[in-house]
């Protein structure tokens, strides 16, 4: 509830990857309380369901455009076009990546650039040049979906993991830079979450719900928190995976 | 520059990839279970992508609350549509919402309510999708007024496997219309739906609950009730001799006095086991319909209470169905024409008590004569009786098929999504305008419940 006292004045987000199940289930909380969103996304018809969607819920100013974010060359230009739509921005929600996959990536390097390029390198070049504009007025919050998977390399994704744990590390060294400049910037570490990404997996329990994930993530973003772990448990989790001596780690068939 | 990957990829569709796990899936019964190729679908255009490579046949289901196997499909995909639940417009002036189809009743109260709107008609659980409402052409407390849910639905958008898109509405494709409500999800794929929701000022129902001793004093209570939006009855279905029948009669009504909208604490209660095969039994479940019975201390209470004990007093329990235990339960519900009604259900209500078989507790309430627009539809003025039955080896089946002729022999039908064991037989008799109806299935999809009626087998 303090959340919503909070946004008197409607916030104004940037969603990059906003067909994603996480982006778009975190995005129906914030048009709840009546935020104004820019949302890209590659795919027409999904954004349009999704812009139709938080409209519906209460979003108070929706407006899209049309991206593929592999192309790091067009940045500057879609990233000026969205804040000029939305006159300023409060809340830069990075959530585009895919899982790609991973058996195809061990064989052939081409399928393994394009996981990283898409999951570190274009994440990079957005948050370079909004980390640039945020700095200029010294307020923002840039938050960012990174992955537990890039906390340890495991050998059933560690080419997505390691795409993640560059990510991670960026966003560490980044907010030493503009914390004293009054940016925030918030690395979110989910687990598996039940989304169209993951909708190929077996399922057992350690899948999330992508509603309690969202609520958490409104959360983290309002307070401006540093790193978070969606659901909290997997702090504890990955902090034991990590302490798992390698000639153990090894062995393990995770 | 990578390119995007294709959209198949971001499916992750295991039937594309030639490795087609199978995966029991149970229905809310949990009798049968059967393998499939579960593929969750999560924009509307995934159907159309993903059917020219559909060869098993295929069906819609969305959060499998049918009872038997009409939200099954052995051997074939499943394509669960929870993922489609995207709002898609909403009028506040005519309470019209628009959304896509896997979109659950419990989502749709969430929105509307704050906004001071409620369901147009709602079953017993509010964790079924749009899209499974229409095609079960559910009913609830208010038929009697607002006949079924397929009455509310102004229109939706059919997609059939080959690629064609319908909308229907009563003017436009009326037929494709008047087949999908209730058409078991067979006619094709619901993408979305307008569904008129009603104005209320209050969370708010003023309740009533009055005893009553057998069929005649059901009968006068519902007589008296008429101008009651809301009315269920409960009946002990374990008594015989001078209890025969007896029930509480409940009824009520939104409340008119302006109060919260605002929601309340969620309650998540999991039933966390199988209950083991002994805890069901005779005894336990007439102490359960006695206690249920004598909860109500006096011949009638009033009270004020919260909309979501009214209408879904089981939700509190997820998984309740797990009481039943790994064996599962038979659910059967009938209605029977006025003619018939009450000779009907004391016969049925007779023959349940002498089985000692019986369910917990059983659902009964006369229905009103509102026409669904549905072709196949359940519903039809009378009394409808709702049970269920744990399956207990060589016992459970020969009694659902002894209560089914009784059914037909007083001119009555039974209820698809409630069925796993009605005869190809006895269902072509309870609704004769099968035929007529299977013109509209769509070629691709089938269901486990229509094989077994009607003979056809799945696929293209």
């Amino acid at each position: 509830m303090t959340d919503r006292q909070n946004s008197t004045t409607p916030r104004k987000i940037l969603v990059l990857g906003a067909t994603s199940g996480i982006a778009e289930a975190t995005c129906r909380i914030w048009a709840a309380q009546g935020a104004s969103f820019f949302l890209v996304a590659r795919n027409a018809e999904k954004l349009a369901a999704v812009a139709a969607d938080l409209k519906t819920r209460g979003a108070s100013f929706v407006d899209t455009a049309i991206a593929d974010l592999d192309d790091t060359d067009k940045h500057p230009a879609l990233l000026a076009h969205a804040i000029n739509s939305l006159t300023g921005m409060d809340v830069a929600y990075l959530a585009h990546g895919i899982l790609g996959d991973q058996t195809h990536a061990e064989q052939d390097f081409n399928t393994a650039a394009q996981i990283i390029h898409t999951n570190f390198m274009a994440p990079v070049s957005l948050v370079t040049w909004l980390a640039n504009f945020c700095v200029q007025r010294r307020s923002g919050t840039i938050a960012v979906l990174s992955s537990v998977a890039g906390d340890r390399g495991r050998k059933s994704n560690y080419v997505y993991g390691s795409s993640k744990a560059g990510l991670s590390a960026f966003l560490d060294g980044l907010r030493n830079r503009v914390d004293r400049e009054g940016v925030k910037v918030v690395t979110i570490k989910p687990g598996p979450v039940r989304t169209a990404m993951t909708a190929g997996m077996p399922k057992s329990e350690k899948f999330a719900d992508v509603d309690a994930v969202a609520e958490a993530i409104v959360k983290a973003v309002a307070k401006g928190k540093d790193t978070v772990y969606v659901p909290f448990q997997w702090r504890g989790i990955m902090f034991v995976v990590r302490h798992i001596p390698e000639r153990v780690f090894k062995k393990l068939n995770l | 520059m990578p390119a995007a990957p294709p959209a198949t990829e971001q499916l992750n569709l295991r039937v594309s990839e030639g490795q087609t796990p199978s995966a029991p899936f149970e229905s809310w019964g949990r009798y049968p279970t059967y393998g499939a190729t579960v593929i969750p679908l999560h924009w509307q255009n995934d159907f159309s992508a993903i059917a020219p490579s559909l060869l098993n046949g295929a069906l819609p289901v969305g959060m499998g609350r049918s009872y038997g196997d009409a939200c099954l499909l052995k051997d074939g995909n499943l394509l669960v549509t929870t993922g489609m639940n995207r709002l898609i417009t909403f009028d506040p002036e005519t309470g019209l919402l628009t959304a896509e189809a896997g979109i659950t009743l419990a989502q749709i109260l969430d929105f509307a309510v704050p906004r001071g709107f409620f369901l147009p008609v709602s079953p017993g659980t509010k964790y079924v999708t749009l899209g499974g409402a229409i095609a079960n052409d559910i009913h609830g407390k208010n038929h009697h007024m607002a006949g079924t849910f397929g009455c509310h639905v102004t229109q939706f958008e059919l997609v059939r496997s080959d690629g064609t898109r319908k909308l229907c509405s009563p003017m436009e494709n009326p037929d494709w219309y008047a087949a999908t409500i209730g058409g078991l999800g067979l006619t094709g794929f619901i993408s979305w739906a307008t569904l008129r929701l009603k104005p209320i000022v209050s969370r708010l129902i003023d309740y009533e609950g009055i005893q009553f001793h057998g069929i005649d004093e059901f009968l006068a209570l519902t007589d008296e009730s008429k101008d009651v939006e809301y009315t269920v009855s409960w009946v002990d279905v374990t008594s015989t001799g001078k209890n025969f029948a007896r029930g509480i009669f409940m009824q009520g009504d939104h409340s008119a006095k302006r109060d919260t909208l605002l929601p309340s604490p969620k309650p998540k209660l999991v039933f966390p086991f199988d209950a083991p095969g002994f805890a069901l039994n005779r005894l336990s479940v007439s102490l359960f319909n006695a206690a249920f019975f004598h909860k109500q201390f006096s011949k009638h209470s009033v009270a004020v209470q919260d909309y979501e004990p009214f209408f879904y007093p089981l939700d509190k329990v997820l998984h309740w169905n797990r009481m039943y235990g790994k064996r599962g339960l038979l659910q059967f519900q009938y209605v029977i024409p006025w003619e018939h009604a009450k000779e009907g259900t004391v016969a049925i209500l007779h023959e349940v008590a002498k089985s000692g078989l019986a369910s917990f507790l059983a659902v009964l309430k006369a229905f009103g004569d509102v026409p669904s627009p549905g072709m196949m539809s359940f519903p039809k003025p009378g009394i409808t009786l709702a049970l269920d039955f744990p399956i207990k080896q060589d016992r459970t089946f020969p009694l659902v098929h002894r209560l089914a002729d009784m059914v037909y022999e007083f001119g009555g039908r039974l209820y698809p999504a409630k069925d796993a064991a009605m005869t190809a037989m006895q269902y072509q008799a309870f609704y004769p305008q099968w035929q007529q109806f299977a013109r509209y299935r769509d070629p691709l999809l089938t269901s486990s419940f229509w094989e077994r009626v009607t003979g056809e087998t799945s696929g293209i």
